[in-house]
């Protein structure tokens, strides 16, 4: 099953080797990954999306858990969060195309960021499922490169417990 | 030194190392130079710090280790960069394995030449991440004094584990910018163990050890790791349980009261592993429930609900369910337990004890003295030194010396339990002899891991630490060859040592006393003059047959074991 793990720790050298490792280990595959700072001066807060074992996934969380920088840790239900993610697309887009290009991007809320003769590029903000559509209604069309950011994830309420 | 020497002089690095060390109440370190700790060097006599050199790191690691084990404080190690760092890494993960404090120091290469692949550099930090609780690469002089507390604070709470602080070489040689402050154990918001049992969960394990009619207690490593070794005893003799142990939980329980029924796991006792197989209740203090404690898991405790204690919450349903997980610290929830329990023996548990303990004694019997073998060996060596501190290697040895070496007093058993590391015993007891001088010191050997850190008896006669290496010699990896036997049909593939090895004369040869024996009439001599001499001395026991040790499990679950 697919989880999202979401950790608060100190924004430290080697606290990124240190998580992963926890995963590496036992094999787990990493999907996403993504970190930033937080509202905390000298936290920083990642989201990790991994599919997995439920009870070995349970154990890796509280293997994180006990690592020294790590404040807290959550295995998000995507039922009580909020996620997002974000996708950069470079389209190649023929004249001829154009218009039913931007059908496209109208209809997936995406925007135009560059665009130089026939190559453009494309922004997407949406859940997993929102930027996976993108991905394929524009694969019938020449994607040149692309790069997504992994989910960011958030839990909903005052508080996360 | 005084308040007024201290302003008088700059303060390097090195001397912030050395004073947090002081503060730490350190006395000994076990280490070995090198280039990039030579700035701690130069100034450890200022500090009065007991330098202690072994002869190869590893050796270095495990005595930090087996001072850790006898005294209950910290051990300390240090090695330079490179080769040094790494040939502690065995020693490291022996501790980690085992939960031990040890306080592991490396020198690095200096700042500007991190990451160039430098002489003697090497990524120690990155190595051991996973087998420390925690480690540093410290980069700023004025931070070295706060992760060396905070490396001591981290390794001697919550569940306990070596910590590795990497210093570079320019790092120790700098002078610090401002006074060198912290004195006292940082808070780290990330880091609380629990101490204190729920509340809660604690009157569920009372009420369901009220209506147990078969209990048992399990005594894991955690008993001693918390040092909860009296609360243990007291509870179980208030209550009458019968109780178990695994490995490293065999000092955490007198080995000579009547309720106590040895080793459970591959090579548990009768009595231990059919009290685990048909016990209905089960109390597992401190004990990960590792894989040579359970043998095959989905047979483990068929029967039982297990009320498990550890201060490690990610302990908790890793390896066995929980049905009543209880984390914190052993004592305090054992006192906690056996407060709200009284003393409670109910007749209707005592068939079940009888049973047990009748398990147990129909099996002791004295040793066969008519030839020379380790159980008689041991024997002996009770009769002569009741209670010294015992360190071993790892083997059959190992597994005999558990069964046939009772041990009543806190923190006299000392053996690389989950890591299993060979070489472990000399250099363990040549730690302890050094934390608690006026212990009688013996490693219990095997002559092939006597071999993996034998250099360390140089360390024990230039140190006047006189240990005595009991050195089993069956010229075989007694173990594999035993295993061979067990599951590879009789083929015994590269476990034969040969016999060119004269233990008395490496001995000899490296400054200590070396003894042969070789009947059972000679035991007694040999280990009183080891004694008398005041010296480092090998006995090396001349053993002429296989002497599997048994019980053994070879079926699906404990209760499937060969007893001969
Ligand atoms: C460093 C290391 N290498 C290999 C092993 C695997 N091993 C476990 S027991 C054993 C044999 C030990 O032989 P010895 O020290 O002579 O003890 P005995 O079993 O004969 O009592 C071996 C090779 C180990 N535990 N540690």
């Amino acid at each position: 099953m697919n989880h999202t793990i979401s950790i608060l720790c100190d924004d430290q050298p080697g606290v990124m080797t240190r998580i992963s490792g926890l995963f590496s280990r036992r094999g787990f595959n990493i999907e996403s990954l993504t970190v930033g700072h937080t509202e905390l001066p000298g936290k920083s807060r990642f989201t990790i999306v991994v599919r997995g074992d439920d009870t070995v996934l349970e154990q890796v969380r509280k293997q994180l858990q006990k690592l020294v920088h790590v404040i807290k840790v959550w295995d998000i239900k995507n039922t009580e969060a909020v996620e997002r993610e974000h996708a950069l697309m470079k389209v190649e887009v023929a004249p001829e195309k154009r218009s039913e290009v931007l059908q496209i991007i109208t209809a997936l809320q995406a925007r135009i960021i560059d665009s130089s003769d026939t190559v453009w590029i494309l922004e997407i903000t949406g859940d997993t499922n929102a930027v996976n559509n993108a991905f394929n209604l524009l694969g019938d069309y020449k994607i040149i490169e692309s790069i997504r950011t992994g989910k960011i994830s958030l839990k909903r309420g005052l508080l996360a417990k | 030194m005084s308040e007024k020497d201290k302003n008088k002089m700059t303060i390097t690095g090195a001397d912030a190392v050395l004073e947090a060390l002081t503060n730490e109440g350190a006395e000994i370190i076990f280490g070995y130079p090198g280039g990039a700790t030579l700035p701690l060097y130069d100034n450890l006599e200022k500090y009065g710090l007991r330098h202690i050199l072994c002869r190869h790191e590893q050796g270095g690691a495990h005595m930090a280790d087996g001072y850790a084990r006898a005294t209950g404080k910290a051990g300390i190690c240090m090695a330079t960069s490179g080769p040094g760092a790494t040939n502690l890494v065995t020693g490291i993960a022996t501790a980690f394995m085992d939960s031990t404090p040890v306080i592991a120091i490396s020198g690095q290469v200096p700042r500007e030449q991190i990451g160039n692949d430098a002489f003697q550099e090497v990524d120690i930090t990155g190595i051991t991440i996973p087998i420390t609780k925690h480690n540093y690469l410290v980069n700023d002089p004025d931070t070295l004094s706060e992760s060396v507390h905070e490396a001591f604070f981290l390794s001697t709470t919550g569940r306990k584990g070596p910590v590795l602080i990497d210093i570079p070489k320019d790092v120790l040689a700098a002078n610090l910018k401002g006074p060198d402050k912290s004195q006292k154990a940082p808070v780290l918001e990330g880091y609380n163990p629990t101490i204190k049992g729920h509340s809660g969960q604690i009157k569920k394990a009372v009420a369901l050890l009220k209506k147990a009619e078969k209990p048992v207690i399990i005594s894991g490593g955690g008993v001693v790791g918390s040092g909860a070794e009296d609360a243990l005893t007291e509870f179980a003799r208030n209550t009458d349980i019968p109780v178990v142990a695994t490995l490293t939980g065999k000092n955490g329980y007198p080995n000579t009261d009547r309720l106590y029924l040895g080793m459970i796991g591959y090579h548990g006792t009768a009595a231990g592993n059919n009290a685990i197989q048909k016990a209905d209740v089960i109390v597992a203090v401190g004990t990960r429930f590792g894989d040579r404690t359970t043998g095959p898991l989905r047979n483990f405790a068929p029967n039982a609900v297990i009320i498990h204690i550890d201060i490690d919450p990610a302990e908790i349903s890793k390896n066995v369910p929980s049905f009543l997980p209880i984390v914190g610290d052993a004592s305090h929830i054992i006192t906690s337990i056996a407060d709200q329990l009284g003393t409670k023996n109910d007749s209707k548990r005592n068939e079940w004890r009888d049973y047990l303990l009748k398990l147990k004694t129909d099996r002791e019997k004295p040793a066969d003295d008519s030839r020379l073998n380790i159980p008689l060996i041991l024997e002996r060596l009770k009769k002569i030194v009741p209670d010294p501190i015992i360190t071993t290697d790892v083997g059959r040895h190992q597994i005999f010396t558990a069964h046939h070496f009772p041990v009543d007093r806190k923190n006299s058993f000392i053996t690389s339990a989950g890591l299993g590391t060979m070489g472990f015993g000399l250099p363990a007891a040549i730690g302890a002899k050094a934390g608690m001088p006026d212990d009688t010191v013996i490693s219990i050997n095997g002559d092939g891991s006597f071999l993996m850190c034998c250099q360390e008896l140089v360390t024990a006669v230039e140190e006047n630490l006189p240990v005595i290496a009991m050195v089993m010699k069956d010229q075989r990896l007694g173990m594999i060859s035993q295993l061979q036997d067990a599951f590879y049909g009789e083929r015994y593939n590269c476990c034969d040592l040969g016999n060119c090895v004269d233990f008395t004369k490496i001995a000899e040869g490296m400054g200590a006393l070396g003894i042969r024996v070789e009947t059972p009439e000679e035991i007694d001599d040999a280990i009183k003059t080891a004694i008398n001499s005041g010296r480092p001395t090998v006995i090396e026991f001349i053993l002429h047959e296989q002497g599997n040790t048994y019980p053994m499990v070879t079926g699906a679950s404990l209760t499937e074991y060969i007893e001969e």
